[in-house]
C-alpha cells in the first residue's frame, strides 16, 4: 500500500482496424479521490476503460493496482481486484428483479440454494448507507433510468469494489436525477473509493470531481486539478481550439404555421392513464419550439404521436394544412417530417446494416437510390453517403461500410442527424438530439438547428438539458405529467422559473 | 374415460418433458428446433437397449438402462446443435432443422441395417419391444400406470427448483436475456448456453422413448416422432417458457392427441362419424390456433436466437 494510487495505467496503446483508439495513454487514479476522464466522443475514453475492465486486451502498457503489476483478461479479472464499472447501457436483465440483478454472478447460496433474503439484508444496508434508494423487488424494465442506474451502483457495492468506474453515467438522467448522482459519488469518495468518472459534461467535472485527465483523438492531453482550472481551459484541451458555449442567433421571424396539434391525447404503454393529455399547440416556419419537461411526462408519447409510432387515442394533427392524424410514417416522412428518436438504437439505426444503408434508410425506394426494376444502386448510394459522412463529420473506422453498431454513440447521432437534415424536412423533430454528445458536436449540432430555422424550417425541440432549453429554442413549452403547463419565453425566464414549471409547482392554462 | 386420463397423462408426459427441454435451452438463448429430431434419436437409443437387453433381465435395470440410453443418445446429439450454435455462431434456425431431418433419416438407416444384419430378408426400420415394455407400465385396476408419469413430475419439479431457485437457472436465463450483462458479471456464457442445450438434449431424449412407449410395442423409425417435438415447441410457447404454465398446455395438449387414439370409446363421438383422421389431426390443429392467438403477446427470452458474440455491445 505504499503507491498513493489504487490503479495506473501506463502508456496504455489499444488499436482497432483502421483507427488507433488509444496511443500511448497513462492514466492514474489516487485512492479516494474521484478522476474525470475527458474526451469527445471517439477520443477513446470507452476503450480504455474496456481495457481496464478486462472487456480488450491492450497491445502496449500495464496496469498496475496499488503499485504492483497486474494483469486484467476478463471482467472476473477486474472483478477481483475490486474494479466495478457502471456501463454506459446498463448490463441489466430487464425482465429480473433489482435484487435478481444485484446478486447475479454473485448469488449467496446454501446447499446449492438461493438464499435471496441474506442478499437482500446486505442490498437493504447498502442503499441505505449510500443514500441509493431502490425497491429490491421491482423490475427492471418497469424502474426510471435513475433506478436502474441506481441498481448499477449497488452491483458494484455488493461486491465490495474498490474502484468504481461510471461511463457516462449523467447522459440518461433528469437534472434533479443528475445531483442526485453527484452526491452519491461524493459519499462514496468520503467512504474510500476511488472513482473513475467519464464525461464530456464540463460543468459536471467541475462540480464533482478532484482531477482530470483529458484525451483527444485517443491521444493523452494531460491531467490537471480541477480546482486550478476553468471550463474554458479544459474545453480547449479536449477539442483542440476554443468552443462557443452560447448559441449565436438572430432574432425568429415565425413565418407560417408548419405544425398544428390539436386536443392531442395518447395513452401510456407503462401504466393505465393516458401519457398525453389534451395537448395542442403550433409550430411555425423559422422558429424553434422547445418541449421542457422532467423525463417522462409525456414527452417521448407526444412525439411517438407526431411521429406515427404510436396511435393517437383522440385528437388531430395537422401538418403544413394537411391533416396526417392516420397517415402511415413513411407518408410523414416523404411529405417533409424528419424526426432524430429519441431512443438511436430503438429508432434510429439498423445497428447491424453498414452506415451508408443507414443513411438512405428512409429514401432508399426513390429513384435516385433504386433502379426501376427494383434493385438498389450501389455507386449513387455509396457516393450519397459519402458527401454526408464528409459534410457531417461523422467518423468511423471504414467509411461508408462501417457497421452502425461499431460506431461510437456520439457518431451514429451523428449520421442519424445528417440524414434526417439533409432530407431537407419542412418540420424537424429533433428528440434530445444532444444525447450523449461532447461540447464541440453539441455546439456543431445547435447550430445546425439554428440554421435550419433561419433558412425557414419549422423546428420542434425536445430537451431534458436545462442549458439547451434555455439556449437554444425561441419558445419554451414546459411538460408535466401529460400536459402542457406553461409556455415561457427564453429570453425572459430563468432556469428556476422553468424548474418550477417542470417540477408541477407553477402552471397556466395555456392555449398556444 | 379412464382410457382418455390414461392416454392424456402419457402423451402430457411426453410433450411436458421436451417442452422442459426446449424451455432449458431456449433460456439459455439458444433455440432448439431440433427437439424432433433429438427425440428420434433418444427414442432410437432407448429402443436398442431394450432389445439388446437379455430376457429375464429385471423390470427395473430394464427401466434405468432403458432410460439411460436415450439421454445419453439425446445428450451425444443435442451437441451437435451446440457446437454448431454456439462455438460457430450458426443459424440456429437451419442447425434444429438439419437435426430433425438427420434423427428420423439416421435412425432409420440404422435400425435397417442391424435388422438387415441380423436377418437378410427383413428390411424394415422397425424394433420390436413388446417384453420390455412391460417394465415399463403397471396396471392398477384397467388403469395402465407408466413410469414416465412419475419421471415427468419429477422432471417438472426439478425444472422449476432449478431455474428459479438456484444460481445456475439464475445464470442460464440471464444468458438467454442478456449474456452481455451476463459476462459483465464474468458468467462464461458458452458454459451456460452449452449447459442449456445439453439440458435440453437429455429431455429431448427422454420424451422421445417415452413417446414411442407409449401406446405400441414396437416402432417403426421411418415415422419419426410424428411432429411432437414441434407440438413440445407450441407448448412450450402457449406455456410462456414458464415450467408451471408449461404443464398445464402439455395437459392440453395431450387430452387433444389422446382423444384421436380413444375416441371410438366414447359413444356420443364415434356417434359424430367424424373420421378418425380428424382427430388425429386436432393436436396440430388446436395448437396452430392456440399460437395464432397467443404469440403476440408471448415474451419469448430476449436474446434467443442470436449467437453470443464477445465483441457486441
Amino acid at each position: 500500500m505504499d503507491s498513493p494510487y489504487a490503479i495506473e495505467m501506463l502508456h496504455i496503446t489499444k488499436r482497432f482496424p483502421g483507427i488507433i483508439a488509444n496511443d500511448d495513454i497513462t492514466l492514474q487514479l489516487k485512492r479516494g479521490e474521484i478522476h474525470a476522464l475527458l474526451g469527445e466522443n471517439g477520443a477513446g475514453k470507452s476503450t480504455l476503460m474496456s481495457v481496464l475492465f478486462g472487456l480488450y486486451q491492450a497491445e502496449e502498457g500495464v496496469i498496475k493496482k496499488d503499485g504492483k503489476e497486474v494483469q486484467i483478461k476478463d471482467p472476473n479479472d477486474a472483478n477481483a481486484l475490486g474494479i466495478g464499472m457502471v456501463h454506459q447501457h446498463f448490463k441489466l436483465v430487464e425482465c429480473f428483479s433489482v435484487l435478481d440483478n444485484i446478486i447475479l454472478g454473485v448469488e449467496p447460496t446454501k446447499h446449492g440454494f438461493l438464499q435471496k433474503k441474506e442478499a437482500r439484508e446486505k442490498v437493504m444496508a447498502l442503499s441505505e448507507k449510500y443514500g441509493l434508494h431502490v425497491d429490491p423487488d421491482a423490475i427492471i424494465e418497469d424502474i426510471t433510468v435513475g433506478m436502474q442506474q441506481r441498481t448499477e451502483i449497488l452491483k458494484m457495492l455488493y461486491r465490495d469494489n474498490e474502484i468504481l468506474i461510471f461511463d457516462e453515467p449523467t447522459a440518461v438522467l433528469t437534472p434533479q436525477e443528475i445531483e442526485e448522482l453527484m452526491q452519491i459519488m461524493k459519499n462514496l469518495a468520503a467512504e474510500g473509493k476511488s472513482i473513475l468518472f467519464i464525461s464530456h459534461k464540463l460543468a459536471e467535472i467541475m462540480a464533482v470531481a478532484d482531477r482530470c485527465t483529458v484525451l483527444r483523438k485517443g491521444k493523452y492531453i494531460g491531467t490537471v486539478e480541477t480546482k486550478n482550472t476553468t471550463v474554458e481551459q479544459l474545453s480547449a484541451m479536449m477539442v483542440g481550439r476554443n468552443v462557443n458555449f452560447h448559441v449565436e442567433k438572430k432574432p425568429s421571424t415565425p413565418g407560417d404555421v408548419i405544425l398544428e396539434v390539436e386536443n392531442m391525447t395518447v395513452a401510456s404503454k407503462v401504466h393505465k392513464k393516458d401519457a398525453v393529455k389534451d395537448v395542442s399547440f403550433k409550430v411555425r416556419a423559422g422558429e424553434i419550439v422547445c418541449i421542457a419537461g422532467i423525463d417522462g411526462n409525456g414527452q417521448t408519447e407526444l412525439v411517438y404521436g407526431l411521429s406515427g409510432l404510436e396511435p393517437l387515442k383522440s385528437g388531430k394533427i395537422l401538418f403544413k394544412g394537411q391533416d396526417i392524424t392516420k397517415a402511415s410514417i413513411r407518408k410523414r416522412s416523404t411529405s417533409g417530417l424528419s424526426h432524430i428518436p429519441e431512443d438511436r438504437h430503438k429508432h434510429g439505426l439498423v445497428l447491424d446494416y453498414p452506415l451508408e444503408y443507414n443513411i438512405i434508410l428512409q429514401r432508399y425506394f426513390e429513384p435516385e437510390f433504386t433502379t426501376k426494376a427494383g434493385f438498389l444502386k450501389r455507386k449513387p448510394i455509396r457516393e450519397y453517403a459519402e458527401r454526408l459522412i464528409q459534410e457531417y463529420d461523422v467518423r468511423s473506422g471504414q467509411g461508408p461500410i462501417t457497421i452502425a453498431r461499431s460506431m461510437s454513440g456520439g457518431n451514429q447521432q451523428k449520421a442519424i442527424i445528417a440524414r434526417e437534415i439533409d432530407k431537407a424536412p419542412d418540420l424537424l423533430l429533433a428528440v434530445q438530439p444532444t444525447r450523449g454528445l461532447d461540447v464541440g458536436a453539441i455546439e456543431s449540432v445547435h447550430k445546425q438547428l439554428v440554421a435550419q430555422r433561419d433558412a425557414g424550417k419549422a423546428v420542434l425541440l425536445v430537451s431534458l438539458e436545462l442549458d439547451e432549453v434555455m439556449d437554444v429554442p425561441d419558445r419554451i413549452l414546459v411538460m408535466y405529467e401529460g400536459e402542457i403547463v406553461g409556455e415561457l419565453d427564453p429570453k425572459k425566464t430563468t432556469q428556476e422559473e422553468l424548474g418550477l414549471y417542470m417540477a408541477g409547482a407553477k402552471r397556466d392554462e395555456v392555449k398556444a | 374415460m379412464l382410457l382418455l386420463i390414461q392416454y392424456t397423462l402419457i402423451f402430457s408426459s411426453v410433450l411436458l418433458l421436451v417442452a422442459l427441454g426446449g424451455c432449458f435451452s431456449e433460456h439459455s438463448g439458444v433455440i432448439n428446433l431440433g427437439l424432433e429430431g433429438i427425440m428420434v434419436i433418444g427414442a432410437l437409443g432407448g429402443a436398442l437397449m431394450m432389445r439388446m437387453l437379455p430376457a429375464g433381465t429385471s423390470a427395473i435395470v430394464i427401466v434405468l438402462l432403458t432410460l439411460l440410453a436415450a439421454i445419453v443418445f439425446g445428450v451425444v446429439y443435442s451437441s451437435l446443435l451446440a457446437v454448431a450454435s454456439i462455438n460457430f455462431k450458426a443459424d440456429q434456425t437451419i442447425v434444429g432443422t438439419a437435426l430433425n431431418m438427420l434423427g428420423t433419416a439416421a435412425a432409420t438407416v440404422f435400425v435397417k441395417a442391424i435388422n438387415t444384419a441380423a436377418n437378410p430378408n427383413d428390411h424394415s426400420a422397425t424394433i420390436i419391444y413388446v417384453e420390455p415394455k412391460k417394465a415399463f407400465v403397471k396396471a392398477i385396476g384397467s388403469f395402465e400406470f407408466n413410469w414416465f408419469m412419475v419421471v415427468a413430475v419429477i422432471v417438472l419439479i426439478l425444472a422449476y427448483v432449478i431455474l428459479y431457485k438456484t444460481k445456475f437457472g439464475l445464470r442460464l436465463m440471464a444468458c438467454g436475456e442478456h449474456p452481455q450483462a451476463a459476462a459483465s458479471v464474468g458468467i462464461n456464457v458458452f458454459k451456460m448456453r452449452w449447459a442449456g442445450v445439453l439440458i435440453s438434449g437429455a429431455l429431448g431424449g427422454l420424451g422421445g422413448i417415452c413417446y414411442i412407449l407409449a401406446g405400441v410395442s414396437q416402432w417403426q423409425f421411418e415415422y419419426g416422432v410424428a411432429g411432437f417435438g414441434f407440438l413440445a415447441l407450441a407448448v412450450m410457447i402457449f406455456g410462456q417458457w414458464k415450467p408451471l404454465r408449461i404443464a398445464l398446455a402439455a395437459l392440453l395438449f395431450g387430452l387433444f392427441r389422446a382423444l384421436s387414439n380413444v375416441y371410438a370409446g366414447f359413444d356420443f363421438l364415434s356417434a359424430l362419424n367424424i373420421p378418425g383422421t380428424v382427430y388425429n389431426m386436432m393436436p396440430y390443429i388446436v395448437s396452430l390456433i392456440v399460437l395464432a392467438l397467443t404469440s403476440g403477446k408471448s415474451r419469448a427470452p430476449k436474446a434467443e436466437g442470436i449467437p453470443y458474440d464477445k465483441g457486441m455491445r
